[in-house]
């Protein structure tokens, strides 16, 4: 492997830790919306709150990990993602921005109308954020982001079958994740109740995700015909242990092995996310340009390896401690956050 | 068809309206980029300095059992856990803002600058994980350990503003690659980031960075005083941040004369556009205020020989003005040199104001006791913030029209879609509401009745 492959894949490996935990953050935020009414959803509210609150922060720092990687590593790749699809993007920074900020104003409110406002704000930008992050994976898998400044269509290049596609999934797998660990999480804070709740939750958005799977391979082929030829070429064994490891989590659901259910369920989402890079390889942006032709200097590939690796030996750890602490952290129904 | 022709009336109505890329939408971009960056700006200087008041605080906590120390830092821990996550997003949106509004810089120049952001992004994450610890770790962690988990946020803070400075230091002295048939070749990352104007700039910052958080924590009980509550809780929970300000204002003084003198020898036309100096000449006076008219600033107040003696301490120093700069590579003068006067302006405001607390702790061990301290260290919390707004103001239009000087000009970087106006409004108004809310929420947090007492005392 040369430099430029490493890096893509140290990338990669960003945007499958953003994805299994900050996209459950975001998953949360879609289990607080349809929670139901202020005093009927306290008790979920309070224990994804007792969940996220301390780590997601640091969950969310992997996007700009993702971001600041691929500008500085394939930097034509980046500015052409980022100059078409300047609208989706927008709207998920905004969504962004709306998610964290709201839902620590919420913590920090005691007035019931002030955590409704702002509980409603973060909840909503939880499921807009996702979506459209997916459409635009949707975009460019589908071989609508051209290299070049703004070459694609504005508006096309995001509003697709794929594109949507993409942003469903987002929505469903973020929503998916959430429950799954919500059913470890309430166990573990002794509320059995919760758990069987976010059981049923995960099972269904567990079949949901699926259905939309199958449903989406017909979309992908007819949509973006290269996408499905390396998705079932090359990339299959993923594909395929992507949907064995849905069913075992499926599976493990009904058991009510939650442990164990928390590491399925994240590995058949991140086979999916390998899937794809594996199918379209080594094309970087369809149809043409290449991980070598987008790469950086190779001075400028070593250095960034270099205290990318430096820093994961600051960085792993603590975070293992960070995630030692909340799981220890006794859970307090009476209180706030 | 379906979606693609309903969607496409609403976007022609939304965005194709306002035409190509325009003078308008570069503005707009331009406005953007300003709001969002001024706005996170000053959460990143709270987000630097806090840490050091919180530690102050909790270290004094520890070693003499001060209850009143631990209110405070649990306050101020409070405060900074609602910061910290507005300025992580705030943050965020710059991140994204680089490609969505400025790709023409970031696809060719994303390289050279991209080893401090990755470090910035490792600080970043150390900061997140643990603030994450310290918030939450309170009452789960021994004291003496708690107060070593704040120790990397505060130097993974000034860390993160050093590193995210150099890549702006870059933009004004870009060193550290070659440029061939549109694409850079033989790239140095290592001496991008330590340009020439790393130091200067990176100390003034996160100088600057103390000196915001210490006067803005120092306000809210500067106030709190005036209003009458002037027991020991109020009066420590001033003199801690405001020994911070203090401490720091005569090494930014001499900080910012160092950062005007590297802009004499590197980047004349901004120091011209910030003195407002038209004529290359020797005696070259100060200006305070005025404007810039027909080539000439008019309705300043001149200091003779002031400029000559502050740039080499002789009044027959040469000091080089706009005129040796083509009219299309000149900054515009006003904006920059009104700018400039209100940062220096509010550097010796402070300045003095340091000295005076200083002599008084000197004296008596004890403020001031004229209400007039009071007041103006009142106002200083909003002076240190405009100080830095308007500090950025020189850097940033004083670098105009380049994007990276001398080698991209704005025009060139900027992203080429319709409609980026359409955008900019959004932003502002999300931004407004943001505004608002933080605001509202941070006063909420400071009347808040303080419940937690420290651990060792009974509630």
């Amino acid at each position: 492997m040369d430099a430029a492959q490493i890096l893509l894949v140290v990338m990669w490996v960003g945007l499958t830790l953003y994805a299994l935990l900050a996209g459950a953050d975001f998953g949360g935020g879609v289990w607080d919306l349809v929670a139901g009414r202020s005093r009927a959803g306290m008790p979920q509210r309070r224990l994804i709150e007792h969940s996220i609150g301390p780590v997601w922060e640091a969950n969310h720092v992997w996007l700009i990990f993702v971001i600041v990687v691929l500008w500085t590593g394939f930097p034509p790749v980046f500015a052409a993602v980022m100059s078409t699809l300047y609208i989706p993007l927008t709207l998920a920074a905004l969504g962004i921005i709306a998610r964290g900020a709201a839902f620590v104003f919420r913590k920090a409110s005691t007035e019931l109308w002030q955590q409704r406002l702002f509980g409603a704000a973060f909840a909503l930008s939880s499921v807009l954020t996702p979506f459209f992050l997916g459409t635009v994976a949707g975009a460019v898998a589908s071989g609508r982001v051209p290299p070049g400044l703004a070459a694609g269509d504005l508006v096309r290049s995001w509003l697709n079958p794929t594109s949507l596609l993409g942003g469903v999934l987002a929505v469903g797998v973020c929503a998916y994740l959430a429950a799954v660990y919500l059913c470890d999480d309430a166990v573990r804070a002794d509320l059995p109740a919760l758990a069987e709740g976010f059981r049923r939750r995960a099972v269904a958005t567990g079949l949901g995700v699926g259905a939309v799977v199958l449903g989406g391979i017909a979309v992908v082929r007819w949509d973006a015909p290269r996408l499905f030829g390396g998705l079932t070429g090359r990339a299959l064994p993923l594909v395929v242990a992507g949907a064995v490891l849905g069913l075992l989590s499926l599976a493990l659901l009904w058991r009510r092995r939650y442990l164990a259910v928390r590491v399925t369920a994240a590995a058949a989402v991140a086979a999916v996310m390998w899937g794809w890079p594996l199918a379209q390889y080594p094309v970087m942006l369809p149809p043409a340009l290449t991980v070598g032709e987008a790469a950086a200097t190779p001075a400028v590939l070593g250095a960034t390896l270099a205290v990318l690796a430096v820093g994961a030996l600051l960085v792993v750890p603590s975070m293992a401690w960070l995630f030692l602490l909340q799981r220890r952290s006794p859970y307090d129904p009476g209180a706030h956050g | 068809m379906g979606i693609g022709g309903g969607v496409d009336a609403v976007v022609t109505a939304l965005v194709w309206t306002a035409g190509p890329a325009s003078a308008a939408d570069m503005a707009a971009a331009r406005l953007q980029m300003a709001l969002s960056l001024g706005w996170h700006i000053i959460l990143a200087c709270m987000g630097v300095g806090m840490p050091v008041l919180l530690l102050s605080a909790e270290w004094r906590a520890i070693r003499t059992g001060d209850g009143d120390s631990m209110r405070l830092a649990r306050r101020w821990a409070k405060a900074t856990g609602v910061l910290f996550a507005v300025g992580a997003v705030s943050g965020t949106i710059l991140s994204f803002e680089m490609g969505l509004l400025w790709p023409g810089l970031m696809g060719i120049y994303g390289e050279v600058i991209g080893l401090p952001f990755a470090l910035e992004g490792i600080a970043f994450f150390v900061e997140a994980i643990f603030i994450g610890v310290y918030l939450y770790g309170w009452d789960r962690l021994p004291p003496v350990a708690h107060l070593l988990s704040g120790v990397p946020v505060l130097v993974a803070g000034v860390a993160s503003a050093f590193f995210v400075v150099t890549a702006n230091a870059w933009m004004n002295q870009p060193v550290g690659f070659v440029m061939e048939n549109g694409r850079v070749t033989e790239v140095s990352p290592w001496r991008a980031m330590f340009n020439p104007a790393t130091p200067p700039q990176t100390l003034h910052m996160i100088v600057a960075a103390f000196m915001v958080a210490g006067s803005v924590t120092a306000a809210v009980y500067a106030v709190a005083m005036l209003r009458g509550r002037r027991d020991r809780y109020h009066r420590l929970g001033f003199l801690i941040p405001f020994t911070m300000t203090a401490v720091f204002a005569p090494v930014q003084v001499l900080l910012g004369d160092y950062a005007a003198k590297f802009l004499a020898d590197y980047q004349p036309a901004k120091l011209a556009a910030a003195e407002g100096l038209f004529l290359t000449r020797s005696g070259a006076p100060l200006s305070l205020g005025g404007f810039a008219v027909d080539g000439e600033l008019r309705y300043a107040i001149e200091i003779p020989n002031g400029l000559s003696l502050l740039v080499g301490y002789s009044p027959r120093t040469v000091v080089e003005g706009l005129d040796r700069v083509p009219v299309a590579d000149r900054p515009p003068v006003t904006a920059v040199h009104l700018a400039f006067d209100t940062m220096v302006g509010i550097g010796f405001f402070l300045l003095l104001l340091s000295v005076w607390y200083a002599t008084a702790w000197w004296r008596r061990r004890d403020l001031p006791r004229s209400r007039w301290f009071l007041r103006l260290a009142a106002v200083s919390g909003v002076a240190a913030v405009v100080a830095v707004e308007a500090g950025w103001v020189v850097t940033e239009v004083g670098r105009q029209p380049w994007t990276v000087y001398g080698k991209l000009r704005t025009f060139d970087a900027v992203n080429p879609v319709p409609g980026l106006w359409a955008g900019a409004v959004v932003v502002t108004l999300v931004y407004v509401v943001l505004t608002v809310a933080t605001v509202y929420v941070m006063r909420r947090l400071a009347r808040a009745p303080q419940k937690s007492a420290a651990p060792q005392e009974p509630e």
